[in-house]
């Protein structure tokens, strides 16, 4: 069973999430005495040796994290291009990563059919930021998602910053999120998907 | 004051069901304690010593008689007959239950209240001046710009889960009375040289373990863009501020590390896309609330009361009373009065059921059926005719609101501290009691006159000690509760951050400390020099020394720490 919702409805994931392969130990961070839980934005998120070891499948449509398109996609006579160009490669967009080494990459962002955030924790509340960025900054129109720690009680959130397909996180039920999404029926502020506020819109 | 509509109903009411189901889903092993927090702690629930702890928003200090009767009777049956006043203006029952939780917020919805981001990593209650509207010094109200910031705020999709809690303060007047120095955004309005409405944005202000006043980001902002340019500033920080410490987290490390003008460089270019959006604020949406905020139907009357005049001169009593808690107002034959929740011996802050009915009924016979909360903790009448003051004294004394001690000693800012909060080093409370009980001479109050002295358990300065002209902060040594203590603090337009005089004392010590504070400012004061002028002009070494070597005399050899 799936646990992605698209569009209000649970459908079939098409896509194949590439991850690069964990090499020797992981390291604990501590700050003041406490587990370090999230990346500095700007922190690298895989070392080279990680990407270079990573395997991706050579059919199919690619969900590949960032660091490791911006390495590899001029590989093999661009092969990692021509998959971009048949619209059978995404990119996975960490919190902490840096939208504007994407979108140069890429050059026209609607090239992509689909940018996917990974939220490592969901109280990671640069995704929303980044989703806004996205739709409004960069133009951004196709599918964008949300990957990693997500959970229902942020999807009303996330839905306002213009993400429309969600991974819930594989443990809850996608079906028991889904409600989520219609927490509140008339925001305040103009956000992303309701782009005026409450007092432009209706009569107050 | 601001009366619902249809959708802010809806809202409330959504926000009701939304965490019924929540907490439900909690309660029945759905969702993990780490799920649960943020999603309690933006409807203003810790988990205490005790009990949990909820913080209802009282916006911007405002609450009509209405309002408080429901907290009346909601500290009674859900909890044991009385609440706190909090220094962010909101009210803190200490004892509710969590499964009662949602049924104390659809109590709140129906007299259009809540508790929506009272705390968490989000924007939380936006605070001002509790004489917004009635102050003679004020420019301009600034409530209508709070309360259009409010809904702003509510619910900001894309600033839910920030690095850090977010205040943000306004105020409208010369004597900023709304700490705006001391919080992530301060706004202080302000009228143009071509007369229009403008914002004076300081950013990067915060107490907690880090004190930082704020600084000027932008001096000229017109007001149509408020929450552009707040949309701009949290963004930048929701981005780049660090989510790595904790204890770094605030906006102000990241203007620190950044230096204010590249930290302005990045917002202005923020901003450059997002000015003139739609959350751009129109004259129609600044009138619709501002018409809320109308000054209230007052009755022309002279500048005196004979009347008033001849019970001050007859009733010594009355006359402190006046001196201390009565304030100027803009409308002649007005007043307003602080009712003070600092009586000596008892928890600053601490209201009772019966005495906020009181309040209540005060406010429906002499004040319009308004009041407000100070970031002092006390409650406020801001519209009390000169004939009414009388009888409004008597009432007030009968149910012991009527202590004449505002602004003086024992005054006092206090957090909940050791006995309620979980994160406290020390006990607070019990410190300010056994100062109240030192100083319980009011003569001797009045003679030293104005002064704050401000009690937090920890470095989170709930209490504000960083701006107490003495501050007092509770610290942990070995498991012990110790005591550290700050003078030449002080809040307003010329705020400063207190100085630690030294090693800190235990509690026992506390009262003799503030004592022999009070001696030397006593000794040294020149004409009508306040302590925290005469702080300023002498420095505080002679403080230091007096309250060391007294100590040192007394002192059978115990270390201090
Ligand atoms: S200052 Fe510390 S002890 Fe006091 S209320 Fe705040 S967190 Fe609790």
């Amino acid at each position: 069973m799936s646990n992605l919702i698209r569009n209000n409805a649970i459908v079939a994931d098409e896509w194949t999430r590439v991850s690069p392969p964990t090499l020797g130990e992981e390291q604990v961070r501590k700050q003041a005495g406490k587990v370090v839980l999230f990346k500095l934005t700007g922190e690298e998120s895989y070392s080279a040796e990680q990407i270079a070891q990573t395997d991706i499948p050579a059919q199919g449509k690619i969900l590949l994290p960032l660091a490791v398109w911006l390495a590899r996609r001029h590989e093999a006579n661009n092969a990692l291009e021509q998959r971009l160009e048949k619209g059978e490669l995404g990119i996975i967009v960490a919190t902490h990563e840096s939208l504007e080494k994407l979108v140069e990459s890429v050059g026209d962002i609607n090239r992509l059919p689909i940018i996917a955030i990974f939220v490592e924790r969901f109280a990671d509340g640069r995704i929303f930021s980044l989703g806004n960025l996205l739709r409004t900054r960069y133009g951004y129109r196709n599918e964008l998602r949300a990957i990693g720690d997500v959970l229902r009680d942020q999807l009303f959130f996330l839905k306002r910053c213009g993400f429309d397909s969600y991974l819930i996180r594989a443990d809850r039920s996608a079906q028991e999120a889904l409600s989520g999404l219609q927490d509140f029926q008339q925001p305040y502020q103009a956000a992303v998907d309701i782009p005026q506020p409450a007092w432009r819109r209706i009569p107050r | 004051m601001y009366k619902y509509d249809a959708l802010d109903h809806q809202i409330v009411n959504e926000r009701v069901a939304q965490f019924r189901d929540q907490t439900r889903r909690y309660l029945a092993g759905e969702l993990n304690d780490d799920e649960f927090r943020p999603l309690r702690l933006q409807n203003g629930l810790y988990i205490q010593r005790h009990a949990p702890m909820l913080r209802i928003a009282i916006p911007y200090g405002t609450l009509s008689s209405k309002q408080l009767r429901k907290l009346a009777d909601i500290a009674q049956s859900f909890d044991k007959g009385y609440g706190h006043f909090s220094t962010r203006q909101n009210l803190q029952l200490n004892w509710p239950k969590l499964e009662d939780v949602p049924d104390i917020l659809a109590e709140l919805a129906t007299v259009e209240m809540h508790a929506i981001q009272t705390s968490g990593n989000c924007i939380r209650n936006i605070t001002t001046d509790q004489f917004a509207g009635v102050a003679p010094d004020e420019i301009l109200d600034p409530r209508a710009m709070a309360e259009i910031m409010r809904q702003w705020s509510t619910f900001h999709p894309e600033f839910a889960l920030l690095p850090r809690k977010f205040k943000i303060a306004v105020s409208g007047t010369q004597q900023d009375r709304a700490l705006v120095q001391a919080h992530d955004i301060g706004l202080q309005f302000y009228f143009d040289d071509a007369g229009q409405m403008a914002i004076q944005v300081w950013v990067g202000g915060g107490l907690g373990r880090t004190p930082i006043l704020g600084t000027v980001i932008r001096e000229h902002l017109p007001w149509q863009h408020a929450l552009t340019y707040c949309e701009a500033i949290i963004r930048v920080y929701n981005l780049h501020g660090r989510r790595d410490n904790a204890f770094k987290a605030r906006i102000k490390i990241l203007v620190k590390a950044l230096g204010i003008d590249e930290f302005r460089r990045q917002v202005e270019e923020e901003w450059q896309h997002i000015k003139d959006g739609p959350n751009t604020i129109d004259e129609q949406e600044l009138k619709r609330v501002g018409q809320y905020f109308d000054v209230m139907p007052y009755q022309q009357l002279p500048a005196h009361d004979a009347s008033f005049d001849a019970a001050i001169s007859s009733n010594p009593a009355f006359a402190a009373w006046v001196k201390r808690c009565v304030h100027a107002h803009k409308q002649p034959g007005y007043r307003a009065v602080t009712l003070s929740l600092k009586p000596h011996g008892k928890a600053p802050g601490d209201a009772t059921s019966e005495q906020m009915r009181v309040v209540a009924d005060l406010a429906d016979a002499y004040s319009f059926a308004e009041l407000r909360v100070s970031h002092e903790q006390n409650l406020i009448l801001t519209d009390v005719k000169l004939s009414d003051l009388l009888p409004l004294w008597e009432k007030a004394r009968a149910a012991g609101l009527a202590t004449p001690n505002i602004g003086l000693l024992t005054d006092i800012i206090c957090c909940p501290g050791g006995d309620f909060c979980s994160l406290a080093n020390a006990k607070s409370i019990p410190i300010a009691e056994a100062i109240q009980r030192q100083f319980d001479n009011l003569d001797y109050l009045h003679d030293i006159g104005d002064i704050e002295l401000n009690i937090s358990g920890c470095m989170n300065a709930c209490g504000h000690h960083h701006v107490g002209h003495i501050g007092i902060l509770g610290v942990d040594k070995d498991g012990s509760e110790w005591y550290q203590v700050t003078i030449g603090g002080k809040q307003g337009n010329d705020a400063s951050i207190g100085t630690v005089i030294g090693p800190s004392f235990s509690a026992e010590e506390m009262p003799g400390v503030v004592q022999r504070l009070i001696e030397v400012y006593l000794r040294e004061r020149q004409d009508e020099e306040r302590f925290i002028d005469t702080v300023r002009r002498i420095g505080v070494d002679p403080f230091k020394q007096h309250v060391y070597a007294k100590s040192a005399e007394q002192d059978t050899g115990v270390a201090h720490v």
